[in-house]
């Protein structure tokens, strides 16, 4: 078993052996190192055909034509360029645009650059379960608003929003919808000639391929338009200029063609461990499961311990590498925003631990965590006085905290 | 975030864990923090009559400088006046910790726990 055990497969992923065997084979000289932009010889030549590849692959993941695939160098660059690019082009249709409070970092601080240029924002508040309410969206909804940005599947808590429904209320009001699909693509299935979405935002780190690399899906049927942010030789149709890195795409492509060939034994693997795991620490009191039990993937396990605090916790838990919701691992001291969205008390969202079960975990992995973490909630409860004023029956609302 | 040995130390094996009936006339309780900060500390003195701390305890609910904090506090005051408990400064703390900026508030948070155990002895003493 290798130690630390590595349960943080929602921040990344290692890269798959069998991606980093094709990736190698585009890099030295004996390799297909061409620029895919050289047209007059044959290095070129190859190394086109290998970025055709790809992005064939990627394309057929999520049921897309290949020339709606445009390369950027990841999930953050799609967003942007996505969401600007769009807002930009419409913006003489109206300066509206709507997301929600828990989107990922890079679509909420994009809307917030697109404030300071004169666009208005509507972030909306999540249902306690973390799903969009329909019914507030709809009402949200303007003959001004020209972008509705929303994940697909949140990268803290898992669950999956109904993209179906409101790519239909997007597009009865002609209203341009960009899904963040960094979570979801190579893990549920997306079928992009189904659904009614007109940008979607893809990573390959997330999905065994190598960090760097990413895609927006741009939709040809309707026709969507973007003002591009990365001005230069018209790579990728002009959306983005910048000479194409093969090898990245290589790696993106070959991710994503075996995510779609093992994706229902990845996921069976996956929900056998999660339901391990939950199995092993359901009997711990006071526990609870972050965001909606049904819609969610199985692989992003995002669990409260009350009356423990997050990073103490990070610590007793060792033998693992996962992440936490509590203010103490970031500089900022704010607890997630997403919990917070969610409406989860101080104390609930500063004991949060996301543990994100992939493709390379195993059941022995699991045996360990189960008990590191039994033990560990053990032992700090053991130290900590809300824990034991709750045991005493206090009502630690009724509490006057002196907030530093 | 990387710590100091000390504050791994102090984490792993806490110094003087538990509580006392907080009932005891002889004995001083201070809680500070807010769950909603992420750190809530609680320390209590066993103080004899000639004002000398016999015994301390704490419990801490918060990251591992804020357990280390309370922790090394409590091995501290042990044998010490209320004025000389009085004197303890967060600084002396966060220098025995190495604590890094972003958690000299747990050292402020200790020095504040031994302040308000000492207020509740007075307000103890007084009553």
């Amino acid at each position: 078993m290798k130690l630390p055990i590595y349960l943080d497969y929602a921040a990344t992923t290692p890269v798959d052996p069998r991606v980093a065997e094709e990736m190698m084979k585009s890099l030295t000289m004996d390799g297909t190192f061409g620029n895919p932009a050289s047209r007059s010889h044959k290095y070129g030549w190859q190394a086109e055909e290998l970025v055709d590849i790809a992005r064939n692959n990627i394309a057929e993941l999520v049921n897309a034509d290949p020339r709606e695939i445009v390369f950027t160098s990841g999930a953050t660059e799609s967003n942007n360029l996505a969401i600007k690019g769009a807002a930009h082009f419409y913006s003489k249709k109206g300066k509206h645009i709507i997301t929600a409070k828990t989107e990922h970092k890079a679509v909420l601080d994009t809307c917030r650059e697109l404030e300071r240029q004169g666009f208005e924002v509507t972030y909306l508040d999540v249902l306690p379960n973390g799903l969009v309410d329909l019914d507030v969206l709809a009402k949200t909804m303007r003959d001004d608003t020209v972008v509705v940005s929303i994940m697909h599947v949140n990268n803290e808590i898992g669950v999956i929003q109904d993209i179906a429904k409101i790519g239909e209320m997007c597009r009865e009001r002609k209203i341009v919808f960009h899904v963040d699909g960094a979570q979801s693509a190579g893990k549920i299935p997306v079928d992009l000639s189904e659904l009614k979405v007109d940008l979607m935002s893809f990573s390959a780190h997330k999905i065994y391929g190598p960090k760097g690399i990413g895609a927006l899906y741009v939709s040809r049927k309707p026709r969507i338009r973007l003002e591009a942010q990365m001005h230069g030789g018209g790579h990728e149709r002009g959306f983005r200029s910048g000479t194409l890195p093969v090898h990245q795409i290589v790696g993106m492509g070959e991710a994503f063609r075996i995510a779609k060939q093992d994706m229902e034994k990845d996921t069976k693997h996956i929900i056998e461990l999660r339901e391990k795991l939950w199995n092993g620490v359901k009997h711990i009191e006071e526990t609870y499961i972050n965001g909606d039990l049904e819609s969610r993937v199985p692989g992003i396990f995002n669990v409260s311990f009350n009356f423990v605090e997050g990073e103490s916790l990070i610590m007793a838990l060792k033998d693992m590498a996962v992440s936490s919701g509590s203010a103490c691992t970031s500089a900022s001291l704010e607890p997630s925003y997403v919990l917070r969205a969610l409406g989860l008390t101080d104390e609930l969202a500063h004991s949060s631990i996301r543990f994100s079960i992939g493709r390379f975990t195993t059941e022995a992995d699991i045996d360990h965590v189960i008990g590191q973490v039994n033990n560990a909630i053990d032992k700090l409860r053991e130290m900590s006085p809300l824990w034991e004023m709750f045991k005493d029956g206090v009502d630690l609302n009724s509490v006057q905290w002196a907030a530093h | 975030m990387a710590y100091s040995e000390k504050v791994i130390d102090h984490y792993e094996n806490p110094r003087n864990v538990g509580s006392f009936d907080k009932n005891d006339p002889t004995i001083a309780t201070g809680m500070v923090g807010a769950p909603a900060c992420g750190d809530v500390m609680k320390l209590q003195l066993k103080i004899g009559e000639n004002g000398i701390i016999e015994d301390a305890k704490f419990k801490t609910y918060g990251c591992g400088s804020a357990i280390a904090s309370s922790s090394l506090v409590t091995e501290w005051v042990k044998g010490k006046s209320i004025d000389e408990a009085q004197q303890l400064s967060n600084t002396e703390i966060a220098e025995e910790l190495a604590l890094p900026p972003v958690k000299i508030h747990c050292s402020i948070l200790a020095e504040d726990a031994i302040k308000a155990a000492i207020e509740d002895y007075k307000a103890k003493k007084n009553n």
